[in-house]
């Protein structure tokens, strides 16, 4: 599969050929620029490959219809570097927020919020506001968002980018959690330290080309 | 629980920008009272075409020292003239009595003139009053005769002036909706820019399309709507007005515009404001949002 961005010189990702089994926990790695990003906006359907396919959940979207991108995303959590929480929504507003908007009614967010909200750590701290919390428990209020929909992959875009190392273990602690319900986790970092402790699979990208696929893989 | 979510998030969307919705809101209105103006307007002058065309007369003037043969001929011609629905005779002391009737105000002038001046004259009415060249072409060269006058010559000056009038509010509304148009655009620009992490997180989590749109679209809606509302009393009060005032005085020569009338122009306007406000919402959030 290749994508090539319009104005771009060279392609973003080059005659690239990945499959990822349910359930597996991936890391993508490389510089940046080497076209890893690409990945996560190929799998959201935010972008379209130029040549090939992208099937996820055994659904090709390579040719899928933009009205049904939000349905599709459904089944798809995310989280971000920049943790991308609403600023003047509390913890639980922020996680119900993400229920509320795709249709599921009130009841619903009051019987399934705490309960996500517990299990990335954040019981008791449902009712503050981001300012009013640390980076490590932003971003596990945007892991709980992911999941709070239980979807069928996570994809984690730099998730530790803003954290330092102590709060980075943690969430990857929480990450290896969900993955272990049955979440395929797709994270894409350039954080050595992270991917060695981990010892998953990594698949390492230099100039938009697979250099390296390795089960239980450092970063270097 | 979803109904109530967009509503607030209408109201919130327009209180968070007041003076924008305002503006968006008093332009809207302008451009929905002009277009009803000219609407009315529309409706008035056919209505007064209908009457006045109807009861429009060609006048023939007799030469003061017409012959008693040549006025019978050219009556009998007249009477026997497919063009023509009817023919009157108006002799030297009718046509005085006329005189005196229309200028009652001026005694020096009615003083002035003897009946014995006044012309004899054919009112003809036509079937059709557009048919009025052939009659002219017809009887110009007739012996006997003066000069042939149409009224309808007149009344389409008056009416050339009410047409004027009518797409002069008409470029107007649409000028002002065009006005009304951008601030619409630039209003749900501003409210989308403001909401765009909301838009961000919902796009993101896989809200649909709709769903993302609505509060927006909605907001220009009712925006569109409260000016139409403002419009319909701005045509009420310029009613209510012109009946107190002077213009009652033309109230005989222009065919009163009736409540009824007034508030059956509240349907268009309102939909001509819902609707473009709507689709200029949905149009501008399509660049502006990609949803």
């Amino acid at each position: 599969m290749t994508k090539t961005y319009p104005k771009a010189s060279r392609p973003s990702l080059d005659n690239v050929s990945v499959s990822i089994e349910k359930g597996e926990f991936v890391f993508f790695i490389g510089p940046s620029g080497s076209g890893k990003s690409t990945i996560i906006k190929l799998l959201l359907h935010e972008v379209t490959p130029n040549k090939g396919r992208v099937v996820v959940n055994g659904k090709d979207v390579t040719s899928m219809r933009s009205w049904k991108r939000p349905h599709f995303r459904r089944s798809i959590g995310c989280v971000f570097q920049d943790f991308r929480l609403l600023p003047n929504r509390t913890a639980y507003e922020n996680v119900a927020f993400a229920l509320e908007v795709i249709g599921k009614t009130k009841a619903v967010a009051r019987r399934v919020v705490p309960e996500v909200l517990e299990l990335v750590g954040l019981g008791g701290k449902e009712h503050r506001y981001p300012h009013e919390l640390s980076g490590g428990e932003q971003q596990r209020v945007a892991v709980a968002r992911a999941f709070v929909n239980r979807p069928l992959i996570l994809l984690a875009d730099e998730p530790t980018g803003n954290l330092d190392p102590d709060t980075s273990i943690e969430i990857m602690r929480l990450l290896d959690r969900i993955n272990r319900t049955g979440t395929t986790v797709v994270m894409v970092t350039h954080d050595s330290n992270i991917v060695n402790q981990m010892r998953r699979r990594v698949i390492e990208i230099e100039s938009g080309r697979i250099v390296r696929d390795q089960a239980r893989g450092v970063y270097g | 629980m979803r109904m109530k979510y967009v509503l607030s998030e209408v109201l919130v969307g327009l209180w968070r920008n007041v003076t924008m919705t305002v503006a968006m809101i008093i332009t809207m209105a302008v451009s929905l009272f002009m277009l009803g103006g000219s609407g009315l307007l529309y409706q008035k002058v056919g209505d007064m075409k209908d009457l006045y065309y109807e009861n429009v007369q060609v006048s023939i003037f007799l030469k003061t020292d017409v012959q008693e043969q040549q006025r019978t001929d050219l009556e009998t011609k007249l009477k026997a003239d497919p063009l023509v629905k009817d023919v009157t005779y108006v002799n030297k002391d009718e046509a005085y009595k006329r005189f005196q009737q229309m200028y009652a105000d001026a005694p020096d002038l009615v003083n002035a003139v003897k009946a014995d001046q006044l012309p004899e004259s054919f009112r003809i009415t036509l079937n059709d009053p557009q048919q009025y060249k052939q009659i002219y072409d017809q009887y110009k060269t007739a012996e006997g005769i003066d000069t042939i006058v149409d009224q309808s010559k007149l009344l389409d000056k008056v009416f050339g002036v009410l047409t004027g009038i009518q797409n002069g509010a008409l470029a107007l509304a649409i000028v002002m909706a065009a006005a009304a148009l951008l601030l619409v655009a630039n209003t749900i620009q501003v409210a989308a820019y403001s909401k765009r992490r909301e838009v961000a997180v919902m796009k993101l989590v896989g809200a649909s399309n709709w769903f993302i749109q609505a509060p927006f679209v909605l907001e220009a809606v009712v925006a569109g709507l409260i000016g139409s509302i403002l419009g319909l009393l701005a045509l009420i009060s310029v009613k209510t007005v012109a009946a107190g005032s002077s213009m009652a005085a033309l109230e005989g020569l222009i065919t009163p515009i009736s409540w009824s009338e007034i508030f059956l122009t509240f349907p268009l306007m309102a939909a001509v404001g819902g609707v473009v406000s709507a689709v200029t919402a949905w149009v501008t959030l399509r660049f502006y949002l990609r949803v």
